[in-house]
């Protein structure tokens, strides 16, 4: 019972903001709701015992890259944006798309059983007590099956990183940096 | 937790531990971290040969009462364009990231809020590391494009302090493998030493991450410019920016407490396993009363009666904390909570000793400018914590096998030191080379 | 932990709405949380059948989705930024320079 509490909890507060998210004027709002979003999913991480990756979620998304989003924003100096009367059909088109694809998902898992096919194979899943610790099993896992993945990842990074700083640096001045 | 589905009596007996817990620390932390204030004053002032506050009741013990009474009863000025809903949130989210990270922390064996979690360490700095939420989006909620700019600088020197503690940090987690605090404290007591000893490098390196994170010391631009005072937050008054202070005092405490339980020892009294030293588990009590007979002792001869009252006063809190250390060595049934006091004391003066440390830097250390505190953080305190991991771990290898631990780490802080030595120089050039280059713009007036 | 199933309709509630974020929004940052929205819908879906299967394949695949949409949002902003300095606009319509 613990266990659907939390989950309802948490997965109506992600849900939530997540719509709140898209829907706000104010980008600051939307960076807000997006956080509250991230910690959201964090918990339900924690939930599916993925410990390492509940603390990596606060650390990196909702500590690093939401800083990120949120320096470009005040730095953007935005405002309210406008409200221009005007007839906008993407909102039609997105609505109608998502309808179409939520539809045709939930189909496929509640009535997975009875449409042709293999169906959701769903094994028995091992009880919470008997896993082994998850930040071992995650770091053996990553520095020795995954370390070509591990490695290339860090490149990624150093080039984003790179780029990141020569795209945003301001090129106006004219004597050495 | 458990996937038990049997109701709400079971939750709670399965949890009510938990809950005391975080009831103490949710009602004591904002108290503990006002005195520190008050603390945090007189020491200021000692240190520079000043008094103090005096007048408010008690040599100034009713200062921190005064002062929360005056910022609750003032009128609550909101800057007019300000965006509300941000203008409200951010306080709450320094104030709850800061709290919420001493959920994990173990003050004694047995007094936690969260059972041993995995991911310890981790947590406490990853939550914590939130606050950062407070301090820029105080600054989106005013209108004015500089206090959000101060306020970006503010968290641009937040997220150093992450990088170069959380790379500290690697270096003392290297020496005992795992991330649960509670195996933390036992692998220094395997040990025999605590990890300050065999990697002292990371110990200073996080001291100095830490004033960098919580503001503090020579490293808080936005209070030591010539403008407003707490510039990054000027638009708060009364109540808000007490929950404000309150949260950064509350993240010293949540830093003071990850570097005492990696660094120092956490609740281990010193030389944990020397047996001949076992005496000292008796320490606790008669230290309280010592320091209660040392005020008692000096009540008499203060030139003034406020001072006499206040060391009476301060002498009788120290004999209750006395009796209630001592009496589980009196009441057999108690003794079961004999661990947990004594870990508890052990850690508290840690704790403290830490909190000295940064006040004692503040009141005597000139403050940063702004682009040398980032170019301390990012080109000196990063590399350097780089090098400190890479050679904690050669002295680990060394250890493993050759078998020479103090001579290992004896080798490798000599090699962190000469590295630290190179930066420190290539640093003086730099400074040298800046300090010498003439200015772009012209004199208007020369001829 | 609950049936599959819960999860799996979290994790398309939120890829919807990131979907739809992507599609409606003019301005190109919530554009880009919108996105950060969608991986992070496919992050509750690795690390569900992570634990459905017990490998941890799917937590080091999470890890690498989370590293991967760090630098992304980061390249990203920055072009932002360069964009800003030069049009003053983060609207999507009126990036239009390119088209006929």
């Amino acid at each position: 019972m613990l266990d659907s509490i939390l989950f309802y909890l948490f997965a109506g507060i992600a849900v939530l903001s997540a719509g709140l998210m898209i829907t706000r004027r104010n980008s600051i709002h939307s960076a807000i709701f997006l956080i509250t979003t991230l910690l959201a999913t964090a918990v339900i991480f924690l939930q599916l015992r993925a410990e390492f990756l509940f603390v990596a979620q606060i650390l990196l998304y909702a500590g690093g890259i939401m800083v990120l989003f949120i320096f470009v924003i005040v730095m953007v100096r935005l405002d309210v944006a406008p409200r221009k009367i005007r007839f906008r059909p993407q909102k039609f088109v997105a609505g109608l798309v998502a309808a179409v694809l939520g539809l045709e998902v939930a189909v496929i898992l509640l009535l997975a059983d009875k449409l042709p096919g293999a169906g959701l194979f769903i094994p028995k899943i091992e009880d919470a007590e008997k896993l082994p610790p998850n930040s071992e099993e995650l770091a053996k896992g990553l520095f020795s099956n995954y370390l070509l993945p591990f490695e290339i990842v860090s490149v990624l990074l150093l080039v984003a990183m790179v780029g990141a700083v020569v795209m945003a640096k301001n090129k106006k001045r004219t004597d050495e940096p | 937790m458990t996937s038990s589905s049997q109701g709400l009596s079971h939750f709670l007996q399965t949890w009510w531990v938990e809950f005391v817990c975080a009831a103490v620390i949710i009602a004591v932390v904002p108290l503990v971290a006002g005195y520190i204030i008050l603390l945090k004053r007189k020491l200021l002032t000692d240190l520079l040969e000043r008094l103090g506050p005096k007048q408010v009741g008690l040599d100034g013990l009713r200062q921190l009462i005064a002062d929360s009474f005056r910022l609750l009863m003032k009128r609550d000025i909101v800057p007019r364009d300000a965006d509300m809903f941000v203008f409200w949130l951010a306080p709450i989210v320094t104030m709850a990231a800061a709290v919420t990270s001493l959920g994990a922390l173990y003050c004694g064996p047995g007094f936690r809020v969260a059972r041993d979690i995995n991911i310890g360490i981790l947590f406490v700095l990853g939550v914590s590391s939130l606050g950062f939420l407070g301090i820029i989006l105080a600054g989106w909620a005013t209108n004015k494009q500089s206090v959000r700019f101060s306020a970006m600088r503010s968290t641009a020197q937040f997220i150093t302090y992450e990088l170069a503690g959380g790379l500290a940090i690697v270096s003392a987690l290297l020496l005992c493998g795992t991330l649960k605090i509670h195996a933390i404290v036992e692998a220094q007591a395997a040990q025999h030493v605590w990890f300050i000893f065999l990697a002292p490098a990371g110990f200073f390196m996080y001291l100095i991450a830490a004033i960098f994170g919580t503001n503090r010391g020579p490293f808080d631009p936005p209070e030591a410019e010539a403008g407003p005072v707490a510039s990054s937050v000027p638009e708060y008054s009364g109540f808000r920016w007490s929950l404000y202070f309150l949260g950064e005092y509350a993240n010293m405490i949540v830093v003071a407490s990850i570097a005492a339980t990696l660094f120092l020892g956490g609740w281990l009294r010193p030389f944990p396993n020397v047996y001949w030293l076992n005496w000292l588990d008796f320490l606790p009590g008669p230290l309280i009363v010592a320091v209660g007979a040392f005020c008692l002792r000096r009540a008499g001869k203060q030139p003034s009666k406020i001072q006499t009252w206040s060391l009476w006063t301060v002498a009788v809190v120290c004999f209750v904390a006395a009796i209630i250390v001592l009496v589980p060595w009196i009441s057999a049934p108690l003794r079961v909570a004999l661990p947990g006091l004594n870990g508890a004391f052990w850690f508290l003066s840690k704790i403290s000793i830490y909190l000295y440390i940064f006040m004692w830097l503040r009141s005597t250390l000139p403050c940063f400018r702004f682009d040398e505190l980032l170019h301390l953080g990012w080109y000196i305190l990063i590399p350097l914590a780089i090098v400190n991991i890479f050679s904690v771990a050669v002295a680990m290898w060394l250890e493993s096998d050759f078998g020479y631990r103090w001579l290992a780490m004896i080798i490798t802080n000599v090699f962190i030191l000469a590295a630290a030595i190179f930066l420190a120089h290539l640093n003086d050039k730099r400074a040298a080379a800046a300090s010498s280059v003439e200015p772009e713009t012209s004199d208007s007036y020369a001829g | 932990m609950m049936s599959p199933e819960h999860y799996l309709f979290l994790s398309l509630a939120l890829f919807l709405i990131g979907c739809i974020g992507v599609v409606t929004r003019r301005n190109v940052i919530v554009v880009l949380m919108s996105i950060e929205l969608i991986l992070n819908a496919v992050n509750i879906n690795l690390v569900l059948f992570s634990r459905v299967f017990g490998d941890v394949a799917g937590q080091v695949f999470a890890l690498f989705v989370l590293a991967a949409a760090a630098a992304q949002a980061c390249v990203g902003l920055g072009i932002i930024l360069a964009f800003f300095r030069n049009r003053e606009t983060v609207q999507t319509d009126e990036m239009d320079l390119l088209k006929w």
